[in-house]
């Protein structure tokens, strides 16, 4: 093990911290406004990334022309999910909320085995070859990942600080009854974190099936590194789970060089325990 | 068609189970500045808030420039000409000062609010020299002005503040209050409820002592500072 297989699982990590990126924030600005754990934010990325591969696999089309139908399948799924049944509970229990997440994700995986099988399917057919640069590799979708994540971040930094309804998001996650006090229109400000999260959730779903393989499990199985990120950039603060995802990916991959890669799962883990005690409020979390 | 801006008349509610007030009643015309006073636990700010729908009015009713707006939704009573400052977490602490007076043009479709933003510039200059800093990091008492900027945005009929001096130094109390007086002058009614009873009193058109959920007195604000008994009771000697 030397540097450059360091470095090697450094590119490795950024690639698997952008992926995770993109689930975090979503998860964190409905947590941030809701107060909710959205536990059927993971099977939204699989159901946006079947979605964008079955433009792919039925039009020809190529991925980053299937990426924007994905996301709108995604934020589609995610507001009817909240209109349909979670809208509905949201004056109960916080635990009711839950379970009831954990019952939409079940349906929405059973939704896309139905309709795609519970096989493995792919975005790209044979082998890409993967590009040198010195002795390090890269593949071309794992640019496009990295290049798709930022310009995604960026569009998402621009849309909560320069637009209204972005600034509403950010003011209704600071203190809800002052928005409602202010006039803000809070369910509206809802369904539209709801649909910025599931397009959020969808391009990372994209973006993981491009890195690897779709199969119905996919988001599920990222769905506990994406909370880890989320908790450990500070729960709530969308800026935190671009960092958080990055530290969570990072480190999962780095810790190959030492640990088995089945322990990748448990790395993200120790990481975010650590976090919770050392800074329970994760590294951007305010006092509460 | 009563001429006073609100009229909130003999209002029995709270926050479901026990009613808080117990047919409170009280009017602020236009223009005017009125402040209830009274001891802890007398309802003074259940019924300042009960003005903004935020709290459940079993009877009486609440009448904002000739419209029931009984038990109403906060939003659609802002759209109406009434803003409300609460007492604590009154600001957006991770947004810019900005933001915040952004915020609360939220409802603005007109596109006056740059323009109402720099008259609240003139009313509070510390806000213009800090318009980028994050609200949170502010002190309580430039907390306070964002919070009343804020509020001003929708260039209300009625402003509500809920102990807008509460723990402020001593300087900052004598400011918030000159502003607040400066607010009235645009021709903005204000109805406050203040710990501070003495000095709110003395910039107070009216004042109201409650107790129990019941009014107790009801005055001009110096002839509330004149008497001898409410002096004795809730104003600290």
């Amino acid at each position: 093990m030397d540097v450059t297989d360091l470095l090697q699982l450094a590119i490795y990590g950024v690639v698997l911290g952008s992926i995770l990126t993109l689930g975090a924030i979503g998860v964190s600005l409905l947590f941030g406004i809701l107060r909710f754990s959205n536990f059927a934010h993971g099977d939204i990325m699989t159901l946006g990334a079947y979605a964008a591969f079955a433009v792919v696999s039925t039009l020809h089309a190529p991925v980053w022309l299937a990426l924007p139908v994905g996301m709108i399948a995604g934020a589609l799924v995610s507001v009817a999910a909240d209109q349909l049944v979670y809208r509905r509970l949201r004056r109960t229990q916080p635990v009711i909320l839950l379970i009831s997440s954990f019952g939409m994700a079940l349906i929405i995986r059973s939704l896309v085995q139905l309709v795609w099988g519970p096989q493995d399917r792919s975005f790209v057919k044979g082998i890409d070859m993967p590009m040198h640069f010195g002795d390090l590799m890269v593949s071309p979708q794992q640019l496009w990942i990295l290049g798709g994540t930022i310009v995604i971040v960026i569009a998402v930094h621009l849309f909560l600080t320069r637009t209204r309804m972005g600034k509403a998001m950010r003011a209704m996650s600071d203190n809800m009854d002052l928005a409602r006090v202010t006039g803000i229109d809070a369910e509206k400000v809802i369904v539209w974190t709801w649909a910025l999260g599931g397009a959020l959730a969808a391009a990372a779903g994209v973006f993981l099936a491009l890195d690897t393989r779709l199969t119905p499990m996919m988001g599920w199985s990222a769905l506990l590194p994406i909370f880890a990120a989320a908790i450990l950039g500070g729960f709530g603060k969308p800026y935190g789970a671009i960092v958080g995802g990055m530290i969570i990916g990072v480190a999962s991959e780095m810790s190959t060089a030492v640990l088995p890669p089945a322990y990748k799962p448990a790395t993200a883990f120790a990481v975010m325990v650590i976090m919770l005690v050392v800074k329970p409020n994760g590294l951007l979390g305010a006092r509460r | 068609m009563s001429e006073h801006l609100l009229d909130m008349q003999s209002l029995i509610g709270g926050y479901g189970g026990n009613d808080i007030l117990k047919g409170a009643s009280l009017t602020v015309a236009q223009n005017e500045i009125v402040v209830i006073v009274g001891p802890n636990g007398a309802g003074k700010s259940t019924l300042m808030k009960s003005a903004f729908g935020l709290v459940k009015i079993r009877q009486g009713a609440v009448i904002f420039q000739g419209e029931d707006i009984t038990n109403m939704r906060p939003d659609l009573v802002v759209r109406r000409g009434m803003s409300f400052v609460p007492q604590e977490k009154n600001v957006f602490p991770s947004m810019t000062v900005q933001e915040n007076l952004e915020m609360g043009a939220y409802l603005r479709k007109d596109g006056g609010a740059a323009q109402q933003m720099e008259r609240i510039f003139e009313i509070f200059p510390r806000l213009k020299e800090r318009r980028k800093q994050a609200a949170g990091s502010m002190s309580g008492g430039e907390r306070q002005m964002v919070a009343m900027g804020r509020a001003l945005m929708l260039d209300p009929k009625l402003i509500l503040l809920d102990e807008p001096t509460a723990g402020l130094s001593p300087l900052f109390i004598e400011q918030t209050f000159e502003r607040i007086v400066e607010i009235n002058k645009l021709g903005i009614g204000v109805l406050m409820v203040e710990q501070n009873a003495k000095q709110a009193l003395e910039i107070a058109h009216r004042g109201y002592v409650l107790a129990m959920g019941r009014n107790r007195f009801e005055d001009t604000g110096a002839g509330l500072l004149a008497n001898r008994e409410i002096a004795e009771m809730f104003l600290g000697g």
